[in-house]
């Protein structure tokens, strides 16, 4: 693959095209990127850097593989709820229930498991149908009567905690034994060392495969195909950065099971956004509903797949949280759940406007929140602080968000 | 030069005589306003209808419920002779009637080659964005499209330019009828031009276009026949050919009856009473 593009390629015919090419001409497109308001995931990674910095100095336990473990581990099941909110944030959006959504998920796992003698399977795809249940409810009231989704899941929250307390009944708290499937999967399955090395080079080495197999079948198209050297550049330093990392991990217990499952559901649901009609059909509703409409696209279906999948990702969340609890209590999903899911994806950088970021968004956010508790917990502060901390950083990404979309438009990029 | 009008004729361009788009009695109520009172209104394959009228005419709203986009109250609807249901979108650009909007509808946060294949995305399961893109740059240089880059956000380009899109995107899926409300109104002169070359490239391989314009040099350019609104009912169906500028405008206006037309007819009729006596 060469660096300089054939002036004859397709898309850069037009003379008043500013060209880049080989490496320096890849910086240079990122670096104006980032100037004109298009800053992506930029903000979110400096400010996890500077996070880990500033607990590594106030306590050096943060940085250790241990604690580095363990906040992994925690953020498995909040990140799989962010997921769902960064789809239903994509379609402009709201689902405040989700931390209720994931109680009630926990309640129906821990009620089935010791009461009804359900095996683990059978107990979580029935979490999992009512999460689809009221993901399809929400959906249905929000077509048919155009009620703000906002109302909707609010009033959705004191209803599934209704529910998740009738469920769980008069034992406030239900403890799911230690050798089921599901407690085993979020406590004690780790990735081999090897397992997690080879697993990291694959994906790398998938992801420059589809970035030369794309660059094959533009320039087979006659379109200009970018610098494969950046791409190699990108890809070796993903590749050293996650062996290093998995390397350190690994000094202790290594990556969790539930984390892998999070990083899978990541890359799935990105791949699905990026490369499919349902998931082109998603940023054009989120960017203009008229638009999507008048151009034919399903716009109910649209919607009520993105609230099915958010609530069933919230069910699943609440199952990994009450696997990695061994236990299901009224006070499951309550508290920050909710507001961590929601401010993970905001601070991973998907827009509140609706239209604009994408599912990484969720990885990177809960990285950030994760880490901002645990450095908390360590300073044994108390959860009024942590609150009050991470609302504020949940206010200074929002902020950051609003700075970015003015900035676009003044750059012609809104 | 034209791939994609070379390559196919629309299939519903065949032998039959009827009309290719029949509108009859057509009504459509927003509360307590009729938009629409018994509007009729007949496109030929190969013709060019301009559709006049003043603001509130209810062009717009006859442009969006051969669309799809707001359902018709009464009336029957033909399309290649037979009863055609445009109650969705969907079901319009099925049938083979694709609408420019006066608002372009184009979404924002999408690049240009998704705006142009919203709805009609080549690739299944996974996207063809190569092929997307390759046939978005062959279709803008048809229109002589001035675009940099079709990877851009569409909001990052000047009126012109998403005209220009949405222009395009109607000619995605070979349509039968093109329905372009105010096509020119954002447009420099030889952006107008390129639009009026393309309008009769159209009409010359039998498809139909539906032209709503306040701009009467356009009309007289490329239009075959006139149909005039005014209030949201049918005043006047005019061949271009054999009708003065000052005819359309008088019933663009209402002119033909109004007190301005009654007082100098009155006023007429008084002079020739004196003239008499």
């Amino acid at each position: 693959m060469t660096d300089t593009q054939t002036p004859t390629s397709l898309d850069l015919a037009d003379e008043r095209l500013i060209m880049h090419s080989g490496v320096r001409g890849w910086l240079s497109v990122t670096w104006n990127r980032i100037r004109s308001g298009d800053v992506g995931s930029l903000p979110v990674i400096i400010g996890l850097v500077i996070i880990c910095v500033v607990f590594q100095a106030l306590n050096p336990f943060f940085l250790s593989s241990a604690n580095l473990t363990n906040l992994l581990l925690e953020s498995a099941a909040v990140g799989t709820i962010a997921i769902g909110i960064v789809l239903v944030l994509l379609v402009a959006q709201i689902d405040l229930s989700v931390g209720s959504m994931s109680g009630l998920a926990s309640a129906i796992l821990g009620v089935g498991l010791t009461q009804h003698g359900w095996s683990v399977p059978v107990a979580m795809a029935v979490a999992l149908i009512a999460g689809i249940a009221v993901g399809a409810l929400y959906g249905f009231i929000f077509v048919k009567f155009s009620v703000p989704s906002f109302v909707i899941t609010l009033a959705g929250l004191l209803a599934l905690l209704g529910l998740q307390l009738r469920i769980l009944g008069t034992n406030g708290s239900i403890n799911i034994p230690f050798e089921s499937g599901i407690v085993k999967f979020t406590q004690a399955t780790f990735l081999p060392p090897v397992a997690s090395y080879v697993l990291a080079a694959v994906a790398v080495a998938g992801w420059v495969a589809s970035r030369f197999a794309r660059a094959r079948r533009r320039a087979a198209a006659h379109l200009s195909t970018g610098s494969m050297t950046g791409t190699l550049i990108t890809a070796a330093g993903l590749l050293v950065a996650a062996e290093a990392a998995l390397w350190y991990l690994n000094d202790t217990r290594g990556v969790g099971a539930s984390f892998v499952l999070f990083l899978a559901l990541v890359v799935i649901f990105d791949f699905l956004l990026q490369r499919t009609r349902w998931g082109r059909s998603v940023y054009a509703v989120g960017g203009s509903v008229e638009a999507a409409r008048r151009a034919g696209l399903k716009v109910t279906a649209v919607y009520m797949s993105v609230f099915i999948a958010c609530s069933a990702l919230a069910a699943l969340g609440g199952l990994l949280a009450a696997g990695r609890l061994a236990t299901a209590s009224i006070s499951s999903g309550t508290g920050d759940t909710n507001l961590n899911a929601i401010a993970a994806a905001v601070i991973g950088g998907t827009s509140l406007f609706g239209g604009r970021g994408n599912v990484w968004s969720a990885l990177l956010g809960i990285l950030t929140i994760s880490a901002i508790s645990s450095g908390l917990t360590l300073l044994s502060l108390s959860s009024d602080i942590r609150f009050i901390i991470t609302g504020g950083v949940l206010m200074l990404a929002v902020i950051v968000d609003s700075i970015a979309r003015r900035s676009r438009e003044a750059h012609g990029r809104a | 030069m034209n791939d994609f009008l070379k390559s196919e004729t629309p299939s519903t361009n065949g032998a039959t005589a009827a009309p290719l788009l029949q509108m009859k009695g057509i009504c459509k109520d927003f509360g307590a306003i009729r938009a629409l009172s018994d509007i009729d209104l007949t496109v030929n394959r190969g013709e060019v209808v301009a559709l006049l009228g003043d603001n509130g005419a209810g062009k717009s709203t006859l442009v969006k419920v051969l669309a799809g986009v707001h359902p018709h109250d009464e009336g029957v609807v033909e399309f290649d002779g037979q009863a055609a249901d445009i109650s969705t979108p969907a079901a319009s650009r099925a049938l083979g009637i694709a609408t420019v909007y006066q608002d372009l509808a184009l979404c924002d946060n999408l690049d240009v080659v998704a705006n142009l294949f919203l709805g009609c995305e080549r690739g299944r399961p996974l996207l063809a964005e190569e092929e997307m893109e390759q046939r978005a740059w062959d279709l803008l240089k048809q229109l002589a499209a001035k675009i940099p880059s079709v990877r851009i956000q569409v909001a990052a380009l000047s009126g012109g330019q998403r005209q220009t899109v949405a222009i395009a995107r109607s000619l995605i899926g070979e349509p039968a009828l093109v329905m372009l409300d105010e096509p020119t109104a954002a447009l420099g002169v030889a952006q107008t031009a390129e639009v009026l070359n393309l309008i009769e490239r159209l009409r010359d391989r039998g498809h139909a276009v539906l032209l709503i314009t306040h701009n009467l040099a356009d009309v007289r350019a490329v239009a075959d026949r006139v149909v005039v609104l005014r209030l949201g009912h049918n005043n006047g169906d005019f061949k271009v050919r054999e009708t003065t500028q000052e005819d359309i405008v008088a019933a663009i206006t209402g002119a033909t009856d109004s007190a301005v037309t009654r007082r100098a007819a009155a006023v007429a009729e008084r002079a020739k009473m004196e003239t008499q006596s």
